[in-house]
């Protein structure tokens, strides 16, 4: 594919990874976080932390968009969609995500109408085919995908079309890092910073981290060399002492983000005072529910959903992994009592979840290698 | 409308307790716990310490869940269940298998010297570029009977339409269906059609049965697969999986990308003729793609297959669509394209070989099976780094991010 090609050379990778050996001291174990689940997903598929020295460990982050819903907002999903002539539509990897009362394939097997979408503009795109029925689009993500929600809510309204609405699951990144920072028990040098939130709200947000808790940030991009060489430049801020956010994806990433998007963003959603995350609990102004002014789109206005918190079920320590505590082997169901066929927590659902990616790409990478 | 039969040759047919054939699925099988430690020469342990002991346990302790029997415990049905991945394993390995006294599945089943195997066939939509279910319904049939070693025979056909399916529709299959035979050389020989009411089915689905005669040339099991065998595609992976997925209009994108609905006799014959008993198992690269088929074969053979990502054909177009829909080509469906384990030995005559057959011009040797970790099939990926390439759940479902 060509423009991405490039960036999976396997030639330069070798020559950064040995770069990499050559700026780590051998006696220091590196702690590095990626943030976002387009990165795990990365690391695994290319085998990227195949290419890196023993002690420099790579730790899956909150990022990945499906992997935060709470349970309960699962079951609220589930509970509209058996409205009747409801059509509740949703991402794809949304549809194997357990709630308390199952999966959305669980309620679509049991005559629920629930249909994959690719965007938020096919989901308006059936609405204007359906117009007897009402059409709701189950909007999950951060500030990457939350955008093009928000264009499909502004176009929507611009058309009246009056059988659209949304179930606003949307996330902010910025309020989990630092929920993330302030817990105890983590113990990370630095951070690679998600490239497609930053597409958004830039790099200027991330600036926190350096300033008021002295990790080191880089904004990454989503192909291998990229993420070899954000590691690079965390291990390089880590040697010569130095601590502030770089840019790494500055092919696509301004330091100042996308104003129209943030623009578009204000214009249609407001913050809640706070969400559940899966795993880490409550956080303020972390979730974003629909403004005022879209109201009459908004399906949790429409619909009673349940709303009732779900607990995580016990065994589950997709919170641990979330936050990076323990790897994802290290959890007492991972690959026995929770699978990609069964999976109890989030984390174990989507290809970007860690705990998937590791059980699919990388059982055997840390184990064994091939001379 | 009644049946209308004709007679086939060969005597009374019966599966049971024989080796069987159901679906495009894996054989039933247990697979050894991963390989702790030493194995096999080349390999070592990465580092040591007791994080990675661990590690290696908690890995063990996957392996043995792994190597249970698959136990069917689902509530309902779900499309994961057709999907060809684990899902649809643990439906054939948990309910159906057991319930037959099915032993060892492949392909197409063996009795007496005739090959016999039976597939449904539903799409969407019906005509797709490079294909339609007509052709579909012939191919995936005679290239099941080709791959377990058998030259096909004759097919049978049934039809169920769906009321209100035009009549020109009808007639373009029905003629797609008897191009499709005429080019596979094979009879349709018996038939039967039901109506069912409007939304019952999806325009039409197509059954065929097909039967075919054992080539004396051929001993083809996935138990005769052995370390050191190099693994040979047919042709370019993902291209039928794509088009469809393509043709659904569901996705505003646009590619030249064709089915690559094609029989395969021609193909394995050529095999069979350049390797002889040095060919040892040949698996049709259907649903779940030529990631599931390696996956089934490694885990009922108790071998490993390390996969060379950069020598995989696969067309321009279908990488650029994979790419932008989160899915990877190697688990999209193909309707022509085999997997070929051949000795070492014989390996570059049989890829010359099948190279030299019209359709098969793209043939690679994309990989080798070893024997460590049991059960696993590796991919080394073009960027220089390994990992696992695991079976399914279900579909591939697309990632948002």
């Amino acid at each position: 594919v060509r423009f991405v090609d490039e960036f999976r050379d396997a030639e330069l990778g070798r020559v950064l990874a040995s770069e990499i050996v050559a700026s780590v001291e051998p006696g220091r174990h590196y702690k590095v976080m990626e943030v976002c689940g387009g990165h795990t997903h990365t690391i695994y598929k290319y085998g990227v932390d195949d290419l890196l020295p023993a002690n420099v460990e790579l730790v899956h982050g909150p990022g990945c968009p499906v992997c935060v819903i709470p349970m309960g907002r699962v079951d609220d999903g589930i509970a509209v969609a058996r409205e009747a002539n409801v059509i509740l539509t949703c991402f794809g990897d949304m549809m194997r995500v357990p709630g308390g009362t199952g999966t959305f394939l669980e309620a679509k097997a049991e005559g629920a109408d629930i249909r994959m979408v690719y965007s938020p503009l096919d989901a308006l795109r059936i609405a204007r085919q359906n117009p007897d029925r009402d059409v709701v689009f189950f909007a999950v993500g951060f500030e990457t995908t939350a955008p093009s929600t928000a264009l499909t809510l502004m176009r929507a309204k611009a058309e009246g079309v009056p059988n659209f609405f949304c179930l606003c699951n949307h996330v902010t990144i910025v309020p989990p890092l630092r929920a993330l920072l302030e817990s105890p028990d983590l113990r990370l040098d630095g951070f690679i910073g998600p490239g497609h939130v930053s597409t958004v709200v830039g790099a200027r947000p991330f600036e926190f981290i350096p300033a008021d808790y002295g990790k080191p940030v880089v904004i990454s991009g989503f192909e291998p060399l990229d993420l070899l060489q954000s590691v690079y430049m965390v291990l390089r801020q880590l040697t010569d002492g130095r601590c502030e956010v770089e840019n790494q994806y500055s092919r696509v990433v301004p330091y100042d983000g996308n104003p129209a998007a943030l623009r578009v963003l204000q214009e249609v959603f407001e913050l809640r005072p706070h969400f559940e995350w899966r795993g880490l609990g409550f956080i303020s102004h972390s979730g974003l529910k629909l403004s005022a002014a879209y109201a009459d789109y908004d399906a949790e206005l429409r619909y009673s959903v349940p709303g009732v918190r779900v607990a995580d079920p016990k065994a589950c320590q997709c919170g641990e992994v979330l936050k990076g505590v323990i790897k994802p082997w290290e959890c007492k169901v991972f690959g026995t009592a929770c699978t990609p066929e069964r999976p109890i927590g989030t984390c174990m659902v989507s290809s970007e979840g860690a705990c998937a990616a590791y059980y699919n790409y990388g059982r055997l990478t840390r184990e064994r290698q091939v001379v | 409308m009644d049946d209308h039969e004709a007679r086939t040759p060969g005597t009374p047919l019966a599966v049971r307790g024989r080796r069987g054939q159901y679906g495009d699925t894996a054989p039933e099988g247990t697979v050894p716990p991963a390989g702790r430690g030493g194995g096999e020469a080349g390999l070592r342990l990465a580092g040591t310490g007791a994080g990675q002991d661990r590690e290696q346990h908690a890995l063990g302790l996957i392996e043995r869940v792994r190597a249970k029997p698959a136990r069917f415990r689902d509530e309902r049905i779900t499309m994961a269940h057709g999907a060809g991945g684990k899902a649809t394993l643990t439906l054939i390995e948990g309910l159906l298998a057991p319930a037959f006294g099915l032993g060892e599945l492949d392909d197409a089943a063996h009795v007496d010297g005739l090959a016999l195997t039976t597939d449904s066939f539903v799409v969407k939509p019906i005509r797709f570029p490079g294909g339609s279910i007509g052709e579909l319904a012939v191919n995936g049939t005679v290239n099941d009977l080709a791959v377990s070693g058998a030259r096909p025979l004759a097919l049978t056909l049934s039809l169920v339409l769906e009321e209100g399916l035009s009549a020109d529709d009808l007639r373009a299959e029905v003629e797609a269906i008897a191009r499709a035979a005429e080019a596979a050389e094979v009879d349709i020989v018996a038939g039967d059609t039901k109506v069912v009411e409007r939304g019952k089915c999806d325009s039409m689905y197509v059954c065929t049965t097909g039967i075919g005669r054992l080539d004396p040339r051929a001993s083809l099991s996935p138990s005769s697969i052995q370390p050191g065998d190099r693994i040979l595609v047919s042709g370019r992976v993902g291209d039928h999986g794509t088009a469809v997925m393509l043709a659904r209009g569901e996705f505003e994108l646009e590619a030249a990308v064709e089915s690559d609905t094609r029989p395969l006799w021609t193909a394995v014959d050529a095999l069979l003729e350049a390797a002889g008993p040095s060919l040892r198992c040949l698996r049709d690269a259907t649903r779940g793609g030529v990631a599931s088929a390696l996956n089934e074969l490694a885990r009922s053979s108790g071998v490993a297959m390390l996969v060379r990502e950069a020598r995989v054909p696969v067309h321009a177009a279908v990488a650029g669509a994979c790419e932008i829909l989160g899915v990877d080509p190697m688990y999209v469906a193909n309707e022509g394209v085999l997997v070929a384990f051949v000795a070492p030995g014989a390996a570059t005559a049989a890829l010359e070989a099948l190279a030299a057959v019209p359709g098969c011009e793209d043939a690679a040797e994309i990989g080798e099976v070893r024997s460590e970790p049991p059960g696993i099939v590796l991919v080394e990926t073009a960027f220089g780094g390994r990992r696992v390439m695991d079976l399914l759940v279900g579909d591939p479902l697309p990632r948002i991010c």
